[in-house]
């Protein structure tokens, strides 16, 4: 009997293992800014290149950062949801247009309407850098004191709204 | 035959295509080592078996760029390794530096080999006990 009760412990112990290890998506990376100061960043608008937009526009108050770009995906996936957002008035949307083209992102915002505040035209990806972006579109939930409080990954949508950035939103203007 | 004869030769002269863009090399070719030494140690988060050298990914070239404006501003490979895991994480780094997060990625192989020696000691013993039998067995 006990021969063979230390593999069937060790497999006891494998079976957790890798059952959580599979069920985790290996392109969802925990963000190292999480309760951490956002970077701070000034860009040229990309409506209005004479303006500039940063961390400075959404001072005091809290916001989400939307990484987003015209050749991405998931960006236009979300934006129907985007543009319910800002109708609802629940948060004021910062975006990050990164690494894309400054005609053909207005265009974008033109056809399908723009949830943006604004947007900051991030060319090169520098400052997508400095907030560890790697994968549009991405979404940061920044404190009025300008702590980054949560990361999405991915295309947001209603239920991963309510799930995920409600409770913190409620959380925080509770505390203030 | 000849028309074959230089294919054959034309072929043979092309050369494959250099895998680093010359565009992105540096003039100190000190500093050139050290860049190359480090982006061959960083991961591109976009492509995630790819290190930073190997990638085409526009992600992976906005990186480079950023490590040789480091590299020529006179920032140590510490520094440069430093600024990636405050941004990306200690995934970005190839080579994960020994702390207290990432203490079982370096701890583990050790304590697989210890626990194979274990199991690998415990089976000996146990056959050593056994009574030596040099009888080869009926009909073999």
């Amino acid at each position: 009997m006990s021969r063979y009760l230390v593999p069937l412990i060790a497999f006891a112990i494998l079976i957790p293992v890798f059952v959580i290890g599979l069920g985790k998506d290996p392109s969802h990376l925990p963000s190292p800014l999480l309760q951490k100061p956002a970077p701070q960043f000034e860009l040229p608008s990309l409506t209005d290149p004479g303006k500039n937009v940063g961390s400075a526009s959404f001072e005091n108050q809290m916001a989400i950062l939307n990484v987003w770009a015209t050749w991405c995906v998931g960006c236009r996936q979300e934006h129907g949801f985007l543009m319910q957002l800002a109708q609802s008035g629940a948060i004021p949307i910062y975006g990050l247009n990164w690494r894309d083209n400054r005609t053909e992102a207005q265009r974008f915002l033109q056809q399908l309407g723009n949830p943006y505040v604004d947007s900051a035209y991030d060319e090169d990806g520098r400052v997508g850098i400095d907030w560890g972006v790697y994968g549009a579109p991405e979404t940061f939930l920044v404190a009025a004191d300008g702590t980054v409080l949560y990361k999405h990954l991915g295309p947001l949508n209603p239920d991963l709204w309510e799930q995920n950035f409600v409770p913190l939103i409620d959380a925080a203007r509770h505390t203030q | 035959m000849k028309t074959r004869l230089a294919i054959l030769g034309l072929l043979l002269l092309a050369t494959p295509a250099f895998a680093i863009d010359p565009s992105e090399s540096l003039d100190d070719p000190e500093l050139q080592a050290r860049y190359e030494k480090i982006i061959d140690e960083v991961r591109c988060l976009k492509c995630q078996n790819q290190t930073i050298k190997d990638s085409n990914a526009f992600l992976a070239a906005d990186l480079r760029r950023e490590i040789r404006r480091m590299l020529e501003e006179g920032m140590t490979d510490a520094e440069i390794f430093d600024f990636l895991v405050d941004r990306y994480g200690e995934f970005a780094l190839y080579r994960p530096r020994a702390s207290g997060k990432t203490l079982i990625l370096w701890l583990a192989p050790a304590l697989f080999l210890l626990g194979g020696a274990f199991v690998l000691w415990r089976i000996v013993r146990r056959r050593m006990a056994l009574p030596i039998d040099d009888e080869p067995a009926e009909g073999a």
